[in-house]
This record gives C-alpha cells, sequence and structure tokens, in this order.
C-alpha cells in the first residue's frame, strides 16, 4: 500500500497527471488553480517534460493543441474565465479528435465573478462549451484521492476515443489539504505506444500526417460529424462511471457531483438520523451523465433532489434522464464557497414533504422580482442600483 | 532534354488554388525548395493559417497542423517544445498575424522560441473578401474602408518585422519581396537561413514577404506588382532589420 501524505488538491492534480505520463503542460495563472503551473514548472522539468507559462488561455490552449498533436500526453489548467478563453481550442481538437487533459477548477461567475470554488461551467463543459457540435469527456472528482487518480483516467479515456478530456472540479477542492496516496505505477511515458496520426519528430519510416478539423468538400463534414458521433454514443453507453451510497432504500434521491456530494454525504447522514431514507447517486462522468442509472432509481424513489453550486444546470440532465417519473427539486448554491449539510438535510426533507424550504422555486423568485421590477418606471435600476 | 527545374518534392501533387499572380504560390515553391535543399521533409511540420493559405496543409508534403486564426506562432511552440526535433513552421498572412493573432507572435519572438514564421504581408484580408488589415496602407482600398484608409480613424499600418526586431530574444528579422526575379532569389535566401537557424538552434527567425493580392487590389498582377514597388516597399523598407545568427552560434 502506498503511504499516506497530506497534500493539497492542485498539487496532488499536477503530480497525479505527471504520474501519469503527462509531459507538456500550458497554462496562464489565474485563483485558484495557480499551485498546479506553479508545481508543473519545476516538476515538468524534473520529469523530462516541457513547461510553457502563456501569454493567454488562447495561447495555452493552442500550445496544448500543438503538443497534442505530436502525441505526448499534454495538458493545461485554468479556472473559469480562462475555460471561456479556451473554448475555440478546445473546439479544434475535438475537430482534429485530439486526446489531451484540460482542467477547469472552477470559480464563481459569471464575469469576474469571485475566486471561491464553485460549479458554474457544468454547462459549458458537458455541452462542449465552443463552436460546432461535439463532447468532451468531463471528469468530477471529490476529494484530493480523486484529484490525483483522475489524469490518469482522462488521458487513457481520452486517447481510446481521440475525444479531448476535461476535469472539472472546484476552488474548494483545489485549495484544500486531505491525505490521500499516490496508488498506481507511475507511467513512463516511453512504454506508451506514439499514435500512427502524430506528427512531428523525425521520421523517415512513415508517411505524412494531418492534423486539421476542416472539412470544406461537399457532404466530407457531415461524415466527420457522424462518424464522431459513433464514438460518442459508444462512449455514452460504456463509459459512465458513478457512485451510490445509500440507495437500496432511500426514499429520497441526492444527485450531486464535486464538493456539493461532499456535502451531500453529510446531509444524507442528518436525514437519515432524523429518520427519512436519504440516497445519494453521485456523477463522476458528467459526460457521460449516469442517465440511465436516475431514471431506474426515479421510478423507485419518491422524489430526487438536486445539489449543485449553480442554478440547476445539472439538473437539466436530471430532468432529461428522469422525465417526470418523480419531482426533481433543487438546492442551489452559486458562488457561495460550500454548500451546508444542514441547508441540504432541510432541502431533502422539503422534497419528500411538498414543502419550500431551502429549495429553488421559480415562481417565488420571479414573484419578488416582479414585485421590485414593475414598481418602479425604469425596470433595470433606481439610483444607479440593479435591482 | 534535360530538366532545368522541376517541382520540388517538398510540394504534394496538389494544385494550389491560389489566384493568378497571388504571392503566395511564389513563396510556397521557394519554402518547399528550401526544405528539399536542407534535407528536412521528415522533419518539417507546417502550422497552417486561417486565410487564403489555409490549405498550406495540402500543398505542403510534410506533417502538418491547421489551426485557430493568428494561434499559429502559440501551436508551434507547443510542437517544438514537445518534439524538439522537429522543424517548425508557421506560415501566416498579415490579419492571422498582425491583428487576431499579435499575442502569439509577439510572445513567441519574446520568448525566444525556436521557430521559423513566414509571414506574408499583402495589406489585405484575402480570404474574407479584401477587408482592411492592420498593414493596409493609409489611403488604400478596402472593403471595410471604401474611402481608403483613413488615418485618423484607422491609424497608420503596424511595420511588425520592425516591431518584432525590437524584442532580445528575436533572432533574425527579415523583410524580402516576392515581386522580380533577384528580390525572390533575395527571398529564398532569407527562408533558407530563416530555416537553417532552426536546424542550428539559434532561436525566433522571422522573414516577411511582401506580396501581391491582385484579387483583392481589384487589378491586374502587373498592376498590382507596380503598387508593391511603388507603394508598399515606402512603407514597407526591404531589408535585414535583426541578425544575431552569427553572434548566437559563437554563443553556443
Ligand atoms: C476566429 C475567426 N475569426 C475570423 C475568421 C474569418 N477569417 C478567415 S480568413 C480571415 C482573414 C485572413 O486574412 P490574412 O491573414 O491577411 O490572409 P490572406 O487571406 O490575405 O492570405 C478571416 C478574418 C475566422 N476563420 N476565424
Ligand atoms: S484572394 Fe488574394 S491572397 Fe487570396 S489567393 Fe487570391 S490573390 Fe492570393
Amino acid at each position: 500500500m502506498a503511504e499516506k501524505v497530506l497534500m493539497k488538491g492542485n498539487e496532488a492534480l499536477a503530480e497525479g497527471a505527471i504520474r501519469a505520463g503527462c509531459r507538456f503542460f500550458a497554462g496562464y495563472p489565474i485563483t485558484p488553480q495557480n499551485e498546479v503551473p506553479e508545481y508543473m514548472s519545476w516538476r515538468q522539468e524534473e520529469a523530462g517534460g516541457a513547461f510553457v507559462q502563456a501569454e493567454s488561455e488562447v495561447s495555452a490552449i493552442n500550445m496544448l493543441y500543438g503538443a497534442a498533436a505530436t502525441g505526448v500526453r499534454a495538458m493545461t489548467s485554468s479556472s473559469s474565465p480562462g475555460l471561456s478563453l479556451k473554448q475555440e481550442g478546445i473546439s479544434y481538437m475535438a475537430g482534429a479528435d485530439l486526446p489531451c487533459l484540460i482542467v477547469n477548477i472552477m470559480r464563481g461567475g459569471p464575469g469576474l465573478g469571485n475566486i471561491a470554488g464553485a460549479q458554474g461551467d457544468y454547462t459549458q463543459a458537458t455541452r462542449g462549451g465552443g463552436n460546432g457540435d461535439y463532447r468532451t469527456f468531463v471528469l468530477a472528482p471529490f476529494s484530493v484521492q480523486e484529484l490525483a487518480n483522475f489524469p490518469k483516467k482522462a488521458f487513457e479515456l481520452s486517447e481510446k476515443y481521440r475525444v479531448p478530456a476535461m476535469i472539472l472540479a472546484d476552488g474548494i477542492l483545489g485549495q484544500m489539504m486531505e491525505g490521500m496516496s499516490f496508488d498506481f505505477e507511475p507511467v513512463d511515458p516511453k512504454t506508451l505506444p506514439q499514435p500512427c496520426w502524430a506528427i512531428g519528430g523525425k521520421h523517415a519510416d512513415r508517411a505524412r500526417n494531418m492534423v486539421f478539423s476542416y472539412a470544406l468538400g461537399e457532404g466530407e463534414l457531415e461524415k466527420m460529424v457522424l462518424k464522431r458521433a459513433e464514438r460518442y454514443a459508444l462512449i455514452e453507453r460504456d463509459e459512465v462511471i458513478y457512485e451510490e451510497r445509500d440507495t437500496q432504500d432511500a426514499e429520497v434521491l441526492i444527485v450531486a457531483y464535486g464538493i456539493s456530494a461532499r456535502a451531500s454525504i453529510a446531509a444524507m447522514n442528518i436525514a437519515r438520523a432524523n429518520g427519512i431514507k436519504a440516497g445519494l447517486l453521485r456523477p463522476i462522468t458528467l459526460w457521460p451523465f449516469p442517465s440511465k442509472r436516475i431514471a431506474e432509481l426515479s421510478k423507485k424513489v419518491k422524489a430526487i433532489l438536486c445539489v449543485e453550486m449553480s442554478m440547476g444546470q445539472m439538473k437539466v440532465d436530471v430532468d432529461l434522464s428522469v422525465k417526470n417519473a418523480c419531482p426533481v427539486y433543487l438546492h442551489a448554491k452559486p458562488g457561495a464557497f460550500f454548500p451546508v449539510a444542514e441547508e441540504i438535510a432541510i432541502a431533502i426533507e422539503s422534497a419528500l414533504k411538498g414543502r419550500k424550504d431551502q429549495l429553488f422555486n421559480i415562481e417565488d423568485l420571479a414573484k419578488k422580482a416582479e414585485n421590485k421590477i414593475y414598481a418602479v418606471n425604469n425596470p433595470v435600476c433606481k439610483e444607479g442600483a440593479l435591482l | 532534354m534535360n530538366a532545368i527545374t522541376k517541382r520540388p518534392s517538398s510540394l504534394t501533387q496538389a494544385q494550389f488554388h491560389y489566384c493568378p499572380g497571388c504571392g503566395h504560390s511564389v513563396v510556397h515553391r521557394l519554402v518547399a525548395e528550401v526544405i528539399d535543399e536542407l534535407n528536412i521533409k521528415d522533419r518539417a511540420v507546417v502550422v497552417a493559417p486561417v486565410g487564403c493559405a489555409v490549405f498550406a496543409d495540402k500543398y505542403f508534403d510534410v506533417d502538418s497542423i491547421q489551426g485557430p486564426h493568428g494561434r499559429g506562432p502559440a501551436i508551434a511552440t507547443g510542437i517544438k517544445r514537445a518534439k524538439p526535433e522537429s522543424i517548425v513552421f508557421s506560415y501566416q498572412g498579415d490579419g492571422d498575424l498582425a491583428s487576431i493573432g499579435m499575442a502569439e507572435i509577439v510572445h513567441a519572438a519574446a520568448r525566444g522560441e525556436n521557430i521559423t514564421v513566414i509571414f506574408i504581408n499583402n495589406t489585405i484580408y484575402g480570404m474574407t473578401g479584401g477587408q482592411m488589415a492592420p498593414t493596409t496602407l493609409v489611403g488604400q482600398v478596402a472593403t471595410t474602408a471604401p474611402k481608403g484608409r483613413n488615418e485618423k480613424l484607422q491609424g497608420n499600418p503596424i511595420n511588425v518585422s520592425e516591431m518584432l526586431a525590437q524584442l532580445k530574444s528575436a533572432k533574425y528579422i527579415e523583410r524580402v519581396s516576392s515581386d522580380s526575379a533577384p528580390n525572390i532569389i533575395k527571398a529564398k535566401k532569407a527562408i533558407k537561413k530563416a530555416f537553417q537557424n532552426q536546424l542550428d538552434g539559434v532561436g525566433f527567425s522571422f522573414v516577411e514577404v511582401l506580396s501581391i493580392c491582385p484579387t483583392n487590389w481589384g487589378v491586374t498582377p502587373l498592376k498590382g506588382l507596380e503598387f508593391l514597388r511603388e507603394k508598399m516597399i515606402a512603407q514597407y523598407p526591404l531589408g535585414v532589420f535583426k541578425d544575431l545568427t552569427v553572434a548566437n552560434k559563437e554563443g553556443k
């Protein structure tokens, strides 16, 4: 058994990537992910890899594009506003069918938002946030241990299907320290096969390779998109990962990922102590989403409670899975730093008993806004302050 | 009969889609000849831009990657750092390099990336139909400057070579022209040097080639060449703006 050490999430992630054979990193400073490039700046050199501090996230993602095209395990990391800038590059890499790893240690948004943890980039991550019809793997760790383990998993999935992979975590996970161990053998990149599609290097022994995302001939693009769709379908069928806790007898099912799942486990225990049978399904892959399993469980439970640090972005996927088989509620904590177990416990009870406490309710919110907005002549602001 | 010239082996059999007289065709051939002469076909990588040269990847018979508008130098950085034995060149137009991709080219030069950049300055956005570029001359008509570029509204053209030459880590910067046989011979010499530098580990090497876009200038190729000689060179003087090749080689 590997030695247990205390490690910060971002550093565990960086070391986990190195041990997964990552030998290229490009990034740009942004809180709360700064420890990743800082760690990589010396660790890549030690490991014989390359580190570049790029002039922007736009540049970093394109450096990744170039490096990934050579077949090395390559990675970039950033936080929410930086991910917005990376979308063009991610779209190109999806279009060029390149494996790579992109990390988002999410912070509050929109705009500059704040630097606390958040989960507001769920939709952007799971729908392929750039232009065009594409997806990326999205892995959602919920502990420092998983931050260390997921880079390897992400590279393997990404290479198997030639689909970019993303690790979607949040500022709390990135910043927190926890006991963990590196429980897999470090990957020696020399033992990895050089992919047949890779460019660069010295090669007398193969025909030239081309990496590109365009298809301008008639019908060509459609063919490329459909081919990719086949792989996406296979991924949705075969690569779903999730964890269940106490779902056998659950009357309320919580669906939560990442740090929200941590708080939900504590809330579940409070609810059980109060006589409410709560269970948890934690999606680990957000794309592909565990829709099938959630649909099965929705027929057994009385209600589902989505807990997320965003305004129901994940709930959309739960709704699509459940198809009205049972009521689906939302406990939302956007940009609030941390979901609170006691509040979630109340939300669990509300979900079961048809109450409103700690649940997001569109009608109530609209009423609140209506009273403010229609009460004055200028509907958006009064004396310069947003209502 | 003896052949006195032949198609460079670093060009594929694909037929160029460039308009008659276009500078891209000339420069493609020069780059291919250089790749042949330096015998680097099996380690060269072309980074194709967004612009009329988007299909450079179809024409050069070497490994290739086509990237987002303006990001060539960042992509080239990624390739070169990951596979230092590659000979990487980014081929870019003036909208691509001097407008949307200005940050990428400046910082690749500032970092002193050991890459080669071929910059085609035709004073206009060719592919999208003749819009104003950062390099458009004052008074020159473009589809987004129908009365000619107005200094007061749109400022003055950017002289990229002069600008990059200010950066300490840029090692070789030259501006050449594709308008005449003597100038084309000089252009080839410059391109060859920019590749040789990479082989020698010298560092960032950049060749700006003045070219014509008869189609979007709305002139015949011959009139276009006249414009290049009379107007463009006045704004964009030819010559070497920086050459630390020798100093660097001795320093190694
Ligand atoms: C992000 C983005 N913005 C705009 C475009 C549209 N676009 C295609 S080519 C081009 C201009 C290319 O001009 P230049 O770099 O001067 O090359 P030329 O065609 O003259 O060789 C533009 C703006 C694009 N493809 N992507
Ligand atoms: S539009 Fe201009 S730059 Fe483009 S191929 Fe034609 S002449 Fe060349």
